[in-house]
């Protein structure tokens, strides 16, 4: 097991060097540059600009200048905000970024995994046709409509919540962003644990619990949820990808200062190193939560061992 | 097994996680929340480029000069000045005891380093040539400022309300480099000083206790909250979050001007809208007509009521009305009716040597946006409908857009904007002369540049405003660009604020408003 994370690791490295490399060339292939402007600059202060953020150099040279900074942990200055470093941005953006990405898987886990079981029990019935009915229109609404329409409601009409990004502590300003951002993960998840639990149910050792005299709370919990957990677990890696990144719309929408918001300010403005920065940081973060999701993997399901 | 029992535990450290980690200060009162429509891309004076910046700058900091609500020119950090016979040479005489955030007195070498700084290469400053016309500046004592100049500047005063001309904290500048603007760091001299930054979020100023007017500074904090959407701004408006907003969204526009008509406030805003032409490259190389001919046919009466629909001023002229000392000249057909406008559009499209049979193909590009997209559909229509031209409208993410623009190779027709940096006639039409390379049509006209040129060396404001006045009616003779609309500023003001005043240059300074109640 060691061995195999060891050899994982070791693995990632090639694959992390060539997405950095393409994400390199993709931004610098982009029409324009940062300090791009409707009021156009003479070319004396054009050239001292390009000078000073060393975007007069040769492609090739800037790439190096740019590996060089990686090596020793330096992911270079934003060119968007210009007075702060990438690193501090992604030191500033992330834990927002994650604390409602958390609260918003942690939110999708429960709802969804407890809706989807029971929709599976009551296969066919009233009950199961309401939580796949909401999980459609979960997966098919768009953030970019749930979050104005939620924020109309909650916040504008009845004053409940607060519409933004507040600067104060106000714990509620979670609230509707993680719920938006939860939306399309519980509509999946149920989904998912409806469908794998049906198969389980339907299982011989299902009917051995029963047929034990066991009470179905006790199947469910002891001998179903477990084995009907293994999709839900290999979509966590995925998932948890979608909320981070699929955080860009809510952020911006509630003025979050998280990495979406700074990755699409870096995009549109040219910040090369900021997206490069961003980047070099998700694609990481990935691989270790893949890495992470195959070895508990094999913790749960027996039948899987590593060598 | 033992896993799983940890799922409900993993569940609840996250729910903590997503709690914790702010501090639950909750203490609003006095304090003023403002909208900005993007991130300040920096806050030192130098580097920053945007209005945005410019913003949160005049309320940080103070120049010699500064504007009143209703945007007359006020003295500031100097309280007054001398301008020798010739308007060559003015001396300012600095505010006794004016100080820093941090105690230091503010002295005339600071607005000399501040100058030294714009222009030093190395500071790589946006408005590097901001100054331009001043050949030196000096401080022969501590109150005392001399500013002398290679020609003529009327609008040097408004030219020094801008944060690029502010005076600059020389200790903490060597202190911190060119890290010095942030919070903890930044020394500044206005009515407030810098307290917190979360960028792309908000901007806390908190009142700057040693500013020398701070007895009439009101307000004693300020949030600016970056608002990228303008419905979510609208919404946190009527939430109560915000006292006043950047802008309206034009699908709310109506809406709001029958709901919260009290609140609203539009005012004429030194801008203009206006589509150019690449005048490098056929078919508008060396063809006035044909490009007049397309500028005849924009209804612009019903481009600004039905289309952008906020209040926007038809524009027949490049320089926008209420400029200082200014009357701009009208396109000469701005008199006739849209129907005669069209006959005469049709007459010269055919002279150009386009019909029905062979239209005119165009591409107009125009970054992505969708008010953008529907000003750009709606002259595509009034083209298609006056004179059979054939128009592919081609949306294109900003920087693309400025891209090919810039390479002149592509373009043929793009929307475009000019804002006055400052509140003069010159600001405008410089940017047409030949060599500005803000010229993205690339105009190249001698009797423009040599009507600029005369314009410069007048110290009589009545005949150097002649001269600009004749510049832009040659200029407009020419159609390098459609002028097609005047921008408005517009912004939802809560009725608790008080002291909000409309002005063309949208400037709205803290240290102007205050509370109802707390009155």
């Amino acid at each position: 097991m060691l061995r195999y994370t060891l050899l994982r690791i070791l693995g990632a490295i090639p694959t992390l060097l060539l997405v950095i490399a393409l994400a390199f060339l993709m931004v610098h292939a982009a029409p324009g540059g940062p300090f791009d402007d409707e009021r156009a600059l003479s070319p004396e202060i054009e050239a001292n600009i390009a000078a000073a953020y060393h975007l007069d150099e040769p492609l090739p040279k800037q790439f190096l200048r740019y590996m060089g900074g990686l090596l020793r942990g330096d992911l270079g200055p934003s060119y968007r905000y210009l007075d702060y470093t990438v690193s501090e941005l992604i030191a500033i953006g992330f834990p927002y970024s994650m604390r409602i990405g958390a609260a918003a898987m942690a939110l999708a886990l429960l709802i969804g995994v407890g809706a989807g079981t029971v929709a599976a029990l009551r296969q066919g019935a009233l009950l199961d046709r309401i939580v796949m009915g909401f999980s459609m229109i979960g997966i098919s609404i768009p953030v970019f409509v749930v979050a104005p329409v939620l924020v109309l409601l909650l916040a504008v009409k009845l004053h409940w919540l607060p519409a933004g990004w507040t600067e104060t502590g106000d714990l509620r300003r979670y609230l509707l962003p993680v719920i938006t951002l939860a939306l399309p993960q519980i509509a999946y998840i149920a989904r998912l644990t409806r469908a794998s639990m049906i198969d389980v149910l339907s299982r011989d050792f299902i009917r051995t619990a029963y047929a034990q005299g066991l009470g179905t709370a006790t199947v469910v919990r002891v001998h179903a949820l477990k084995p009907a957990m293994l999709p839900v677990l290999s979509y966590m890696g995925p998932a948890i990808a979608a909320v981070l990144t699929g955080s860009v719309v809510v952020e911006e929408i509630f003025g979050i200062p998280g990495l979406g918001q700074y990755f699409i300010g870096g995009a549109l403005n040219r910040d090369y190193t900021l997206v490069l920065g961003i980047v070099v940081f998700y694609a990481t973060l990935i691989i270790a939560l893949n890495l992470l999701v195959d070895i508990l993997y094999g913790v749960i399901d027996p039948r899987v061992r590593y060598r | 097994m033992k896993l799983l029992r940890l799922v409900p535990l993993l569940l609840l450290l996250s729910i903590v996680a997503a709690c914790g980690g702010d501090d639950a200060s909750n203490l609003t009162a006095n304090t003023l929340q403002r909208a900005l429509p993007t991130a300040p891309e920096t806050l030192d004076q130098h580097k920053a480029r945007s209005t945005q910046a410019a913003d949160i700058l005049r309320d940080l900091g103070e120049g010699l000069v500064g504007y009143s609500p209703d945007g007359e020119l006020v003295p500031a950090a100097a309280t007054s000045w001398d301008v020798s016979e010739d308007g060559l040479t003015y001396t300012f005489h600095l505010r006794e005891g004016a100080k820093w955030s941090n105690g230091d007195p503010v002295v005339a070498a600071h607005f000399v380093a501040g100058v030294e700084r714009l222009v030093n290469p190395a500071t790589a400053a946006f408005y590097a040539e901001f100054l331009s016309d001043v050949a030196r500046i000096e401080a022969p004592d501590d109150s005392t400022l001399v500013l002398t100049l290679t020609r003529p500047t009327p609008y040097l005063l408004s030219l020094l309300t801008h944060p690029a001309t502010f005076p600059i904290h020389t200790p903490s500048v060597s202190e911190h480099g060119d890290g010095f603007a942030r919070p903890g760091k930044f020394v500044s001299n206005g009515a407030y000083q810098l307290h917190a930054w979360v960028p792309g979020s908000v901007i806390s100023l908190r009142r700057n206790e040693e500013y020398w007017n701070n007895a009439a500074t009101s307000i004693d904090k300020v949030n600016y909250h970056v608002v990228v959407q303008d419905t979510a701004e609208l919404n946190r408006y009527r939430a109560g979050e915000l006292h006043i907003t950047s802008t309206v969204p034009p699908d709310n526009f109506a809406q709001v001007q029958t709901e919260l008509s009290d609140q609203l406030h539009v005012a004429p805003y030194l801008g203009v809208y206006y589509f150019g032409f690449n005048l490098s490259r056929p078919p508008f190389k060396d063809n006035p007509g044909l490009r007049q001919a397309l500028s005849m046919a924009i209804d612009r009466e019903q481009l600004t009521t039905k289309v952008t629909g906020r209040g926007e001023a038809p524009a027949y002229s490049w320089v926008p009305p209420g400029t200082n000392n200014y009357e701009p000249p009208a396109l000469s057909y701005s008199a006739m009716t849209q129907a005669e406008r069209n006959q005469v559009a049709r007459n010269l499209y055919k002279a150009a040597g386009y019909s029905e049979e062979n239209p005119l193909r165009i591409e107009l590009r125009y970054n992505t946006s969708d008010t953008q997209r529907r000003t750009a559909a709606a002259i595509q229509d009034m083209w298609k409908e006056t004179l059979g031209v054939e128009t592919t409208l081609v949306n294109e993410e900003f920087q693309v857009l400025l891209a090919n623009i810039r390479q002149g190779d592509i373009t043929q027709v793009f929307r475009s904007s000019w804002i006055g940096d400052y509140n003069d006639a010159h600001g405008f039409l410089k940017i047409l002369e030949s060599d500005n390379p803000a010229n993205s049509p690339g105009y190249q006209s001698d009797e423009f540049d040599s009507l600029m040129r005369r314009a410069a060396q007048q110290t009589d404001l009545a005949s150097r405003r002649l001269y600009l006045e004749e510049a832009e009616r040659v200029m407009l003779a020419d159609h390098p660009t459609i002028p097609i609309y005047f921008y408005v500023s517009k912004h939802l003001v809560s009725p608790e604020i008080e002291g909000w005043g409309d002005n063309v240059l949208d400037y709205h300074y803290s240290q102007h408003l205050s509370f109802k109640a707390a009155q």
